[in-house]
């Protein structure tokens, strides 16, 4: 699977022979004009500014704006694939709901040593003021966003669950609506799945979350930490979308028992809270007493079940780096059914038969650290130099718990519209799951993230990455 | 239901819409004097420094009142919180805050607006290009102003956004008059000057009302006139009886909609009411500047007063 030199493509089988999703997508390019496409791609950027779709970029002295580049050649997914991928990740999705729920209730799992205490017991993700805590409804991981890669044909492997709030559903819904508005022609001619309900579908989700016993339509709400945080506008869209109000900190109190927010008449309680702060921040009193960015007290009323958080604090330790390797493990105990998408192997650096091969190996592996996001913090051996390698390793030495390691896999590729034409670049795919207490939905879509740069395999937005358009093709 | 913060936000974005548009005309009016005169020149923009109130800033950076220096500053300078980028960004920076309340086509255009002042004042700006410039800057808010209209429902988010808008051209309109009241004066009349045609043509102008009232008035321009004009007439969409009976009516919609009635709402009415019962002379017999003082003070206390009876802030 990893290294074997040939990289998939997803559009071409050979040169000019393209694979069968992309048939007729193939057949229409081939007939435009590539100046008229560049044109067009030029159009979609002003759009994106218009529209104001930017992320925040930290690290900077101004706080600048940045638009994440789109590349206007969609990924197109054919139905049978879509079908095998959605089937594990519901699979996968179930099982950590489940894990949830039993790592912090009898803790079956450890019990019957199918992965070791301390992983948890000493892990940050994990939250012992959740214990015993029962979620309306039973659901933990409200929304989840599912990396996957490829490496062939019949090769999908999940990269990380993200079970804490995953960002990027914005970019799935913009990017659509510009390629409708850029290619309608071409919308016409395949049967692409819509993914326009996503925000229907996540508010109707969240609401069937809500506490029991509400005789009003819930009210939901989402949880932003403000105009500055890099997510924002993602967070003020899906708001927008869903009919929800968008929250900060300085508008909400703790007031008789119920979470509320300050409006021009007085004080609405909220029902629903879709938050997009991070557990530690959630509640000054409980977690980081710095916090300015979460409500004081908030736990309290959620232990007293009066308030719905989505996702659940807490669900950060199903996403863990460290756990990620125990994942095939934890869908066999909880749903008695071996793992239908696969993990990438790894290497966790803890072990010292496991540490000693990475050590040996570094050029070749990714390296990454246990609690890092965003592509921040990690080592891509084929890609570093021999200084970067030796300073990697430094710090590897020195707390070698602190990461796991993965062999460099050999992401598939999607062409892109580059000066010359198309040019395959590398990819991955983050489908968008809702869960309820009755339903696990998953859209027919994601975000397709696209390392812009020739020959890279690094997809995050932060280090230069790019947007595709997703295409799921009906049957 | 509306946030407390939304409310606030509302406000402010089309108070700084309407503040940069003002700065813009207010420049336009001051530029068009020192074209046309040869004499006393840096006096005008002295006065067109004093009318935006930010004599404090501007002293603080400039010595003297050259073309230049107050052309730049009142339109980019980010010293000058009134000027207009300054302006532009704190409407922008607010409509990115109160988002979900805008349609798609108000934050489109408030944010083509920022993008296009911003990069039309990323550089100093030459007199050349400032007639073209100040016609873009009309041009943009316009279109801002067109969208609420023409997108918007008439809920409570748009009364927040026309109590905004109408607070800020009141407290403009007045501080117009005031600083020139006293070319204004019965006295000035006597005087007859051509410096006094120039100075109440400034004014008008400053209000983009110098054709409005002339059709009004036959061509016949007299103080009195003006000061009725911009003061009681609400044929006059920026005069203080208009901006008043608006800032009135969008309260009372609030009242009714809310079923509560604030302090806010009596101010506004003893407002009103005072500027309904009165008649231009009465205001000259009792001081015009003492009027036009009480009337910059009452503005503010009422805008204060909206903001604590709605919750803008914690």
């Amino acid at each position: 699977m990893a290294d074997t030199g040939s990289t998939f493509d997803e559009m071409l089988a050979q040169p000019d022979q393209p694979r069968s999703p992309y048939e007729s997508y193939f057949q229409w390019f081939a007939n435009e004009d590539l100046k008229d496409l560049r044109r067009k791609s030029r159009e979609a950027e002003a759009f994106f500014r218009r529209i104001g779709i930017t992320f925040n970029v930290y690290g900077q002295d101004e706080a600048d704006e940045r638009l994440i580049p789109f590349d206007i050649v969609p990924r197109i997914i054919s139905a049978r694939e879509w079908a095998t991928l959605e089937r594990g990740i519901e699979q996968r999705v179930r099982a950590i709901n489940a894990f949830l729920h039993d790592i912090y209730h009898r803790q079956e799992i450890l019990r019957a040593g199918r992965i070791p205490k301390e992983i948890i017991s000493k892990n940050t993700a994990f939250l012992p003021e959740m214990i015993g805590v029962n979620p309306p409804g039973g659901v933990y991981t409200h929304i989840v966003g599912t990396d996957l890669v490829r490496t062939g044909e019949n090769e999908f492997f999940v990269l990380e669950d993200n079970a804490r709030t995953p960002s990027g559903v914005s970019y799935m819904l913009e990017n659509r609506e510009t390629m409708l508005q850029m290619f309608p022609e071409l919308f016409s001619q395949l049967k692409v799945r819509p993914v326009s309900a996503y925000p229907q579908l996540l508010r109707r989700s969240l609401a069937d979350c809500a506490p029991e016993g509400l005789t009003d339509r819930p009210t939901v709400a989402v949880l932003t930490p403000g105009i500055h945080n890099s997510a924002y506008f993602e967070h003020a869209f899906l708001a927008d979308q869903m009919g929800a109000e968008l929250v900060e900190s300085h508008d909400l109190v703790v007031e008789n028992g119920r979470v509320a927010m300050r409006t021009t008449q007085g004080y609405h309680p909220i029902d629903v809270l879709y938050r997009r702060v991070d557990d530690d921040y959630l509640d000054p009193l409980t977690f980081n007493p710095d916090s300015l960015l979460g409500v004081p007290g908030i736990m309290d009323v959620y232990r007293a079940g009066n308030i719905t958080i989505a996702n659940a604090p807490g669900t950060g330790i199903a996403d863990d780096k460290a756990l990620y390797s125990y994942m095939p493990d934890i869908v066999e105990f909880y749903t008695g059914e071996r793992a239908i998408l696969q993990n990438v192997p790894t290497w966790r650096c803890s072990e010292a038969d496991s540490l000693a091969y990475v050590l040996d190996h570094l050029s070749e592996l990714v390296v990454k650290e246990v609690h890092g996001s965003g592509g921040y913090g990690m080592l891509v051996g084929p890609a570093a130099s021999k200084k970067e390698i030796a300073a990697f390793e430094k710090k590897l030495r020195a707390r070698p718990s602190n990461y796991i390691a993965q062999p460099t896999l050999a992401l598939s590729t999607v062409p892109i519209l580059s000066k010359a034409g198309l040019a395959p670049r590398h990819v991955d795919l983050r489908p968008f799951v809702l869960v309820s207490p009755n339903k696990v939905e998953i859209t027919p879509g994601g975000l397709t993230r696209v390392a812009l740069k020739k020959g890279s395999l690094v997809v995050n937005s932060s280090q230069g990455g790019g947007t595709k358009d997703t295409w799921v093709l009906g049957d | 239901m509306m946030l407390g913060k939304t409310a606030g936000g509302l406000f402010w974005m089309f108070r700084y819409i309407e503040r940069a548009e003002n700065t813009a005309r207010l420049l336009e009016a001051g530029w068009r004097i020192a074209l046309t005169r040869s004499d006393g020149e840096s006096n005008e923009w002295q006065s067109v420094i004093n009318t935006a109130g930010i004599d404090a800033a501007y002293s603080a950076k400039f010595d003297s009142f050259d073309s230049g220096s107050v052309i730049n500053f009142l339109l980019r300078d980010r010293d000058n919180p009134s000027s207009v980028l300054s302006s532009i960004e704190a409407a922008r920076s607010n409509a990115r805050m109160v988002r979900t309340a805008l349609s798609s086509e108000v934050w489109e255009a408030v944010n083509e607006c920022w993008m296009e002042v911003k990069s039309a004042l990323a550089r100093p700006v030459s007199e050349r290009t400032l007639h073209e410039l100040l016609a873009a800057i009309r041009y943009r808010t316009s279109v801002v102003r067109g969208a609420l209209h023409g997108t918007m429902l008439r809920n409570d988010i748009f009364a927040f956004s026309r109590l905004g808008t109408f607070l800020e051209r009141a407290d403009n309109t007045a501080r117009i008059l005031d600083v020139k009241y006293y070319v204004l004066l019965p006295s000035a009349a006597f005087v007859g000057s051509r410096i006094d045609n120039v100075q109440w043509e400034v004014i008008l102008r400053s209000v983009s009302a110098e054709r409005s009232y002339r059709w009004l008035n036959g061509g016949e321009t007299t103080p009195i006139g003006i000061a009725e004009f911009l003061i009681l007439d609400k044929r006059m969409p920026r005069s203080l009886a208009f901006c008043y009976s608006k800032i009135g009516e969008n309260l009372n919609w609030l009242a009714n909609d809310y079923g509560t009635r604030h302090e806010s709402h009596a101010l506004a009415d003893r407002i009103c009411g005072q500027l309904n019962g009165t008649t231009v002379n009465t205001i000259f017999e009792e001081g015009l500047h003492e009027f036009l003082t009480a009337s910059i003070n009452d503005t503010s206390s009422l805008a204060s007063l909206i903001q604590t009876d709605f919750r803008f802030y914690k």
